[in-house]
């Protein structure tokens, strides 16, 4: 009988450190994804949020999964700005408060959290998959995840690739209608770069 | 890239240290990222706080001041501030009497001021909002964010902060705000993209002889593009476009608006263009503002922005005013 594996809280510290390595490389690609549709920002936002994250984890690491994720939501809140930064800070905190006070959770846990952490984000933003924004990534890589951490993976960069041929219908890149279309949507590229990241520490 | 900067990082913060130096009778706290007017909190007098990403000068901290602005929070270049800055913002301008956010409807703003209004309202700070979405260059749809919010915002600050000043209660500030919002329509035009210190090259690509019409704030592409065109035949252009959504009945007060890398020669040129169009339309022109105002780093181009004027809003555009960018009356 194999033992069910249990995800703790030094596993999500490493997770959103490797997050902020992989963001830190790709910023100015997700910044060239965003001049092209957005206002060539989201990359040193996104930089800039992270880096605070694993400041403010390495200060005083919190000893739950769901806490790591919750503080690491609130720190993105307060240093990303932009709609990157609610919409990520709330899919971290929602993601770490369905995970409760647990020590330790499973891969099925983290599902479900996700789910819910990624509802959040559709809710705040009033997007659905379909309008070329992260959730394209998200949503597909939530419902694979509770099948394996590679299954999210690929699922995210399916999602992040789905959104070239697409027109944008919410956020900045929406003002320009058709001609967002042909363009990798930012949002849903980090998006990828996260679960990729989450995948990543995984497997070490 | 040829940028009067030291490095990107410290653009804003190396701005606002700046704006500290130059207006004293500001209070810039350059570690929180909030511009306030000296005197805030103004007993019994609602505090208006607006704020978006810097990039836009001298929108919002030029317009800080008696009359207008209570508080302005600068984001990083083109991104929304972030909560935290407007709950401090909000908490010092706070006299009891309440606090109105002014909100460009960019969804990085609007979900930033929307947190920001839960957590001021959990520390007892009465806040009402105003979206600004003027922008006729993007229609409304079930499938887009709405209208952008550009050149009105001016018109809002001004005229709201006007009632603000005169110790208007927040019901009826807000409500003003509203009423100069449904009356503002703007249409925008680029000449050139504009560069971010971020990114250090043009955020989109426009050869030379050709224009973008309909263009935002934030060097992001225009509705179209077309072969260059004549002043005249861009004041054409933009008012009718203003003027297909807006059918004012009375006076409009007129703001040409440069983007930042057009001289003044070019921007009175264009107004006395504007003005002809709204003569031959039947659009008679109340007062006139002339300027950058709500720019777009080093993009040239220019946007119109009417509102229809009533007496109310007549009186609380001409009452005194007195910030950085926006100064007159007294």
């Amino acid at each position: 009988m194999s033992e069910v594996t249990e995800f703790d809280a030094a596993f999500f510290h490493r997770w959103l450190t490797r997050a902020a390595a992989v963001v830190d490389r790709e910023a100015d690609r997700l910044t060239e994804l965003d001049a092209a549709i957005g206002d060539a920002d989201h990359g040193a936002n996104l930089k800039r949020g992270f880096a605070a994250v694993t400041d403010v984890l390495g200060k005083e690491p919190p000893e739950t999964p769901g806490a790591v994720l919750v503080v690491a939501g609130r720190q993105l809140i307060s240093t990303v700005g932009g709609a990157s930064g609610p919409l990520y800070g709330t899919l971290l905190r929602r993601t770490g408060k369905s995970l409760g006070e647990a020590p330790a959770v499973t891969l099925p846990e983290l599902a479900a959290a996700l789910t819910a952490g990624v509802a959040a984000v559709a809710q705040l933003g009033g997007a659905q998959v379909g309008d070329k924004t992260m959730l394209d990534a998200l949503v597909p890589a939530a419902e694979a995840l509770g099948e394996s951490f590679a299954a999210a993976r690929d699922a995210a960069d399916r999602g992040a690739l789905a959104t070239v041929p697409l027109q944008a219908r919410k956020g900045r890149a929406s003002y320009l209608g058709e001609r967002s279309i042909g363009h990798q949507d930012p949002g849903a590229t980090s998006s990828a770069l996260l679960i990729g990241a989450l995948a990543e520490v995984a497997d070490a | 890239m040829r940028m009067l900067i030291n490095v990107p990082e410290t653009v804003v913060a190396d701005a606002l240290r700046g704006m500290a130096a130059a207006h004293p009778e500001l209070t810039v706290d350059v570690d929180n990222r909030v511009v306030l007017r000296r005197d805030a909190p103004v007993a019994g007098k609602v505090g208006l706080v607006s704020g978006g990403g810097s990039g836009h000068e001298p929108l919002h901290g030029g317009f800080v001041g008696p009359g207008m602005l209570a508080a302005a929070c600068p984001g990083e270049v083109f991104t929304s501030p972030v909560p935290d800055q407007m709950v401090r913002a909000a908490a010092a301008v706070d006299s009891g009497a309440g606090v109105l956010f002014v909100v460009k409807n960019y969804t990085g703003d609007v979900l930033n001021f929307e947190m920001a209004a839960e957590l001021a309202e959990d520390e007892g700070i009465q806040i009402a909002k105003v979206l600004v979405d003027d922008d006729v260059a993007v229609t409304d749809s079930l499938y887009t964010a709405g209208r952008r919010g550009t050149g009105g915002t001016l018109f809002v600050e001004k005229v709201a902060g006007a009632a603000a000043e005169e110790g208007a209660p927040l019901e009826r500030v807000e409500a003003i705000a509203r009423r100069v919002n449904e009356r503002s329509r703007s249409f925008g035009v680029a000449l050139s993209a504009c560069t971010t210190p971020a990114k250090g090259s043009p955020t989109f690509d426009l050869p030379a002889g050709e224009l973008e019409l309909g263009i935002g704030i934030h060097g992001e592409p225009g509705r179209e593009r077309r072969p260059m065109m004549t002043s005249r035949e861009i004041a054409d252009f933009a008012v009718d476009a203003v003027l297909d959504d807006l059918r004012p009945s009375g006076p409009v007060l007129a703001l040409v608006n440069g983007m930042g890398a057009t001289p003044l020669l070019e921007l009175y040129g264009f107004n006395a263009e504007v003005q002809r169009v709204l003569t031959e339309r039947g659009v008679p022109v109340a007062r006139t503002l002339v300027g950058n105002y709500v720019t777009s780093l080093d993009m040239a181009g220019c946007s119109v922005t009417l509102c229809e004027a009533d007496e109310e809003i007549l009186r609380l555009w001409d009452a005194p005013v007195q910030t950085p960018a926006l100064r007159w009356g007294r």
